[in-house]
C-alpha cells in the first residue's frame, strides 16, 4: 500500500460526481453517456444524434482548460511512453473500447449501477488485463525502473 | 438548442475525473500496479462514488415516463450479452489502458493540456474507434436493451 498516494475522499467526491454528471445526462436526454460511446458514435451518428455528443465531449474538455489555468499542477501529465507507444495505447483504447460497448465510464459505472452482467464482466476483464499489462511492462520487461 | 446542455453534465463529468485522480496516468497506473509494493487503491473509492450514485439516480429518473428532452429512456435494468465481441473488446482496451492509464474520458479532459502525447493519444484513438465501428462492424451499445415483459399471467391480475 501507498498510503501517501492514497486520497480516498477526493477519489470518492469525484467518484460521485461523475456519477451524478451522467445520471444529469439520463434525466436530461435519455443517454447512457459511457464516454467512449459519446465519442465514438460522433463518427458515426444517428440523424440528430450528433450535437449532444459534441456539447458533452466539449463540456469535458472545458473542465481540464479551467482546472488547468487554474491549478498548473494538474496539468503537469507524465506519460511513461514515447510517442509510439502513445499511439499504440490510443488505438487499442479506441477500437477496444467500441468492440466491446464500453468503457470504465459505460461499463464500469453505467453497465454495474445497471445490473448488467455484461457490464460486470467486461469491466473484470478490462481491468484484469490492464492490471496485466502493468505488471509486464514494470515488473517483467522493466520498461520504466 | 436543448443539446447544448449537455455541456453541464459533460463538464460536471470532467470535474469529476481531475478531482478524483482518473485524469492523471501516474494515478492510474498506481492502482493498476497491484504488484508494485505501492498500491494506490483510490481508485476502487472512483468506482464505489459513480455506481452508487449513478445507481440511485437511475431508478429516480425511471420514476418518470419520459427524459426531460423528451423521447424515450433505455430500461432501467441493463441485459447485456456476453460475447466475443464484448471479451475480445475489453481484452484490447486493457492492454491500451494498461499501457498508459488513460481511458477515454480522462483523454479529453487531459487534452487541454495540448501536450504533444495527448494529441497523438486522441487522434489514434479515435481512428481507433472509427476503425472497430467502420470495419469491424462495432456499433452495438450492448447494455441498453430494453427491460423484458411480464409474463402473460401478471398482465391480466388488477
Amino acid at each position: 500500500m501507498n498510503w501517501e498516494a492514497f486520497t480516498p475522499w477526493s477519489a470518492l467526491l469525484g467518484g460521485v460526481l461523475i456519477g451524478g454528471a451522467t445520471g444529469l445526462a439520463l434525466l436530461l436526454n435519455g443517454k447512457i453517456a459511457g464516454i467512449s460511446g459519446v465519442l465514438g458514435r460522433i463518427f458515426r451518428p444517428a440523424p440528430g444524434d450528433a450535437a449532444w455528443r459534441v456539447w458533452f465531449v466539449l463540456g469535458l474538455f472545458a473542465s481540464g482548460l479551467v482546472a488547468f489555468a487554474l491549478y498548473p499542477g494538474l496539468g503537469e501529465v507524465r506519460y511513461g511512453l514515447g510517442l509510439g507507444g502513445v499511439a499504440l495505447a490510443g488505438f487499442l483504447v479506441g477500437v477496444g473500447t467500441r468492440l466491446s460497448g464500453g468503457c470504465t465510464s459505460g461499463h464500469g459505472v453505467c453497465g454495474i449501477s445497471r445490473g448488467s452482467t455484461g457490464g460486470v464482466v467486461a469491466t473484470c476483464t478490462f481491468m484484469a488485463v490492464a492490471m496485466l499489462t502493468v505488471y509486464l511492462q514494470r515488473h517483467v520487461l522493466g520498461a520504466s525502473s | 438548442m436543448k443539446s447544448a446542455l449537455l455541456f453541464v453534465p459533460g463538464a460536471l463529468f470532467g470535474i469529476g475525473l481531475l478531482l478524483s485522480g482518473m485524469s492523471n496516468p501516474a494515478k492510474v497506473i498506481g492502482f493498476l500496479d497491484v504488484a508494485g509494493g505501492a498500491w494506490d487503491p483510490s481508485l476502487m473509492f472512483v468506482m464505489v462514488g459513480a455506481i452508487g450514485t449513478f445507481a440511485v439516480i437511475n431508478l429516480l429518473v425511471h420514476r418518470r415516463a419520459a427524459p426531460l428532452f423528451g423521447g424515450c429512456l433505455p430500461g432501467a435494468r441493463a441485459r447485456g450479452a456476453i460475447g466475443a465481441r464484448l471479451l475480445i473488446g475489453s481484452a484490447v482496451f486493457g492492454v491500451g489502458w494498461g499501457l498508459l492509464g488513460i481511458c477515454p474520458g480522462p483523454a479529453l479532459t487531459d487534452l487541454a493540456t495540448f501536450d504533444r502525447e495527448i494529441l497523438v493519444f486522441v487522434g489514434a484513438m479515435i481512428a481507433g474507434m472509427i476503425v472497430s465501428q467502420r470495419v469491424l462492424g462495432a456499433d452495438v451499445v450492448p447494455t441498453v436493451v430494453a427491460p423484458a415483459s411480464p409474463p402473460p399471467q401478471v398482465a391480466q391480475s388488477q
